[in-house]
């Protein structure tokens, strides 16, 4: 199979480091001869391919814009994103996986967490010894986690937990849940605090979530959390309000904007490629006008997106990004490609549906990527509070 | 025991790259070629780490010849795991024997005991430059190694022939020239990558290196025929064997 050779229209190359280049380069080679060779399979299994977890762990992508001394890799956020994009090139789970794992569990184990629990955790999460998810959103509290009903309450030595947690990636997988909870009255959100919960701890049970069509290669649970006792300990002492699983998204959004570029990659360059080879009514469909005027939407969707994703990386690395800047690239980018995927998908006519080509499967990824994070028109919302100074929700 | 080598390295385009003739008609166009540390050199760099990681001590040193733009080539061994890098730049493109005075001049001063390379260059397909350094130096050399082992001031090395496989034995230090084989280079991890920037990369003027070679002109192969179409069916199926065996001489 012939090496991903990126799509850069406007040169974009050039506005990146040579570490940051290399780094692409690695990640995206790695997909290459490692990811892409069991996806097909992952995804009609409907598993989680387990065995490319050390080999990522190896390559250092979890929380790798995490510092050195925690044993990531401290790279800037430019050479983070760069490492979702190529991920999802593969596919959007196995992206899904590692956001889980470094910008959902390493990260607020980095900001809230003691110096006892930073060590204890983060070298083994980076390593990939310890897997982890995150448990926010409830079967009845998804774009409103403010509302969720689950909670702690202190006992003498420790805590106890009660509730239940939805749409959890990793959550069968994972060895600790990062679980956010109430710890006094329902309506106080100020009292949500994150709580590290192993997830063989007595009363946590996790169940995959059945009958998905979207993201089959990655692992979706319902978490159940019933007299779960945890000591003082698990507290992430420095977690404080609604606020500390928002600025938890904002990371993992800041992934996927920059992820959901390189699933269009993926769907532009197989659409690109099958259209000169695909012969039809005596000429590859490439030379029709309506295959070109598709190509053209979609190389357009892919250079504005690299351009959003570049700069909001840039105002991420100054330490000047706002969460409503993150908000305008997820929505934007995985709206974006959504749309590529699915013309992708149509240009390839009758093998498009074939899981042998990447478009379909992309296509179907996407939905949830739109979905979840902070829905499409959720971030629209902050968007349109934040320019008119109106909340709608 | 610990392993010294030192491993040359050479910038070539990518393999997927499409390359085209410069104006010149002598060289090639390198404006949007993406360019990457040789293949054949990658096998050379991760012998050279498995054979110190091996020991248990030692260093490797990358060395490249070329342009300012070969310190891209280098840093990548660095990531990889390399612990030192010498640039020795030239003006211009060298020609094989230039690059290998040039080489053998630099080397002759150090401490090593393997001179490692890759086979050949992916992009000039020369296969000469390990072996003339080797010469110019007078140390051993084995060209064409798959695998080697290193042990009491000798190595045995595994060469690929025609048919099967040869095992020879060098004194140390010694020169040997890597195919594929038992190297599968190693992916620089991302920490490599940033702990790269921190190695020392040595930069200074390529020295010695004349020859008395040339390049005069390149060319693209032929452009290959349009096929034919003998006939559709199991009628066309005497015609095209005929055509196999008299025309194209194939069965």
């Amino acid at each position: 199979m012939a090496r991903f050779q990126g799509v850069d229209y406007y040169d974009i190359d050039s506005l990146l480091s040579e570490e940051e280049r290399m780094i692409r380069d690695t990640v995206r080679q790695w997909v290459d001869d490692e990811l892409l060779p069991v996806i097909e399979d992952a995804y009609i299994g409907r598993y989680l391919p387990k065995q490319l977890i050390p080999r990522m762990a190896e390559l250092g992508v979890f929380g790798a814009n995490l510092p050195e001394e925690y044993g990531c890799a401290g790279l800037n956020n430019v050479a983070y994103g760069l490492i979702m994009q190529e991920l999802e090139r593969g596919d959007s789970g196995i992206r899904s996986f590692a956001s889980v794992q470094g910008a959902l569990c390493m990260y607020p184990i980095y900001a809230f967490g003691s110096e006892e629990q930073k060590q204890a955790y983060l070298p083994r999460m980076a390593a990939g010894e310890v897997i982890g998810c995150f448990g926010l959103t409830e079967p009845d509290y998804g774009s409103n986690p403010g509302g969720m009903i689950t909670r702690a309450v202190k006992t003498e030595d420790g805590w106890v937990l009660n509730g239940a947690k939805m749409w959890i990636t990793n959550g069968s997988t994972a060895d600790i849940a990062i679980i956010w909870a109430k710890t006094g009255e329902l309506s106080d959100t100020k009292s949500i605090r994150g709580f590290i919960v192993p997830t063989d701890t007595p009363g946590f049970s996790a169940k995959d979530q059945k009958g998905k069509l979207s993201l089959l290669a990655s692992d979706t649970s319902e978490l159940v959390l019933q007299d779960v006792h945890v000591p003082d300990d698990a507290l992430l002492p420095k977690s404080g309000g609604l606020k500390s699983p928002l600025m938890c998204l904002t990371q993992a959004r800041f992934g996927i904007a920059w992820g959901a570029v390189g699933a269009a990659m993926a769907c532009y360059d197989e659409a690109l490629s099958y259209s000169k080879q695909r012969v039809m009514f005596g000429g590859p469909i490439g030379g029709k006008q309506i295959q070109q005027v598709r190509l053209a939407e979609m190389l357009t969707g892919i250079t504005n997106g690299q351009l959003l994703s570049w700069r909001l990386g840039r105002l991420k690395d100054e330490g000047t990004m706002r969460p409503e800047q993150v908000s305008l690239a997820k929505r934007h980018n995985v709206s974006m490609a959504c749309d590529v995927a699915r013309e992708a998908r149509r240009l390839l006519g009758g093998n498009g549906i074939l899981v042998e080509y990447s478009a379909m499967r992309h296509m179907a990824n996407l939905e949830s990527v739109y979905t979840y994070e902070g829905t499409h028109d959720v971030h629209g919302l902050i968007l349109g509070q934040d320019v008119t100074g109106i909340a709608a929700y | 025991m610990r392993v010294k080598s030192i491993v040359c390295v050479k910038r070539v385009p990518d393999t997927e790259a499409r390359v085209r003739i410069a104006a010149d008609g002598q060289s090639i166009e390198t404006a949007g070629v993406k360019f990457v540390l040789n293949p054949y050199d990658e096998f050379a760099v991760e012998a050279a780490l498995k054979h110190k990681e091996a020991a248990g001590a030692g260093d490797v040193t990358v060395l490249s010849v070329g342009g300012g733009e070969s310190a891209e080539t280098l840093r990548t061994a660095l990531a990889m795991g390399a612990d030192a890098a010498v640039l020795l730049k030239s003006a211009g493109p060298l020609e094989g024997l230039a690059v290998a005075r040039v080489i053998a001049e630099e080397v002759k001063g150090r401490e090593y005991d393997l001179l490692l390379f890759g086979m050949k260059a992916i992009d000039d397909d020369l296969q000469a430059v390990g072996p003339m350094v080797a010469e110019l130096l007078g140390i051993p050399a084995a060209t064409a190694v798959t695998e080697f082992s290193v042990e009491g001031g000798k190595a045995t090395a595994t060469r690929e022939i025609e048919g099967g496989s040869e095992v020879v034995e060098l004194k140390l230090p010694c020169a040997i020239t890597l195919t594929k084989g038992a190297y599968e280079p190693r992916y620089a991890s991302l920490k490599g990558i940033m702990a790269a920037k921190k190695k020392p990369l040595e930069e200074k003027p390529a020295a010695g290196g004349e020859s008395g070679v040339k390049v005069e002109k390149l060319s693209y192969p032929a452009e290959r025929s349009a096929g034919r179409i003998v006939g559709e069916g199991p009628d066309a199926v005497p015609e095209l064997l005929r055509l196999l065996r008299n025309e194209a001489k194939v069965l």
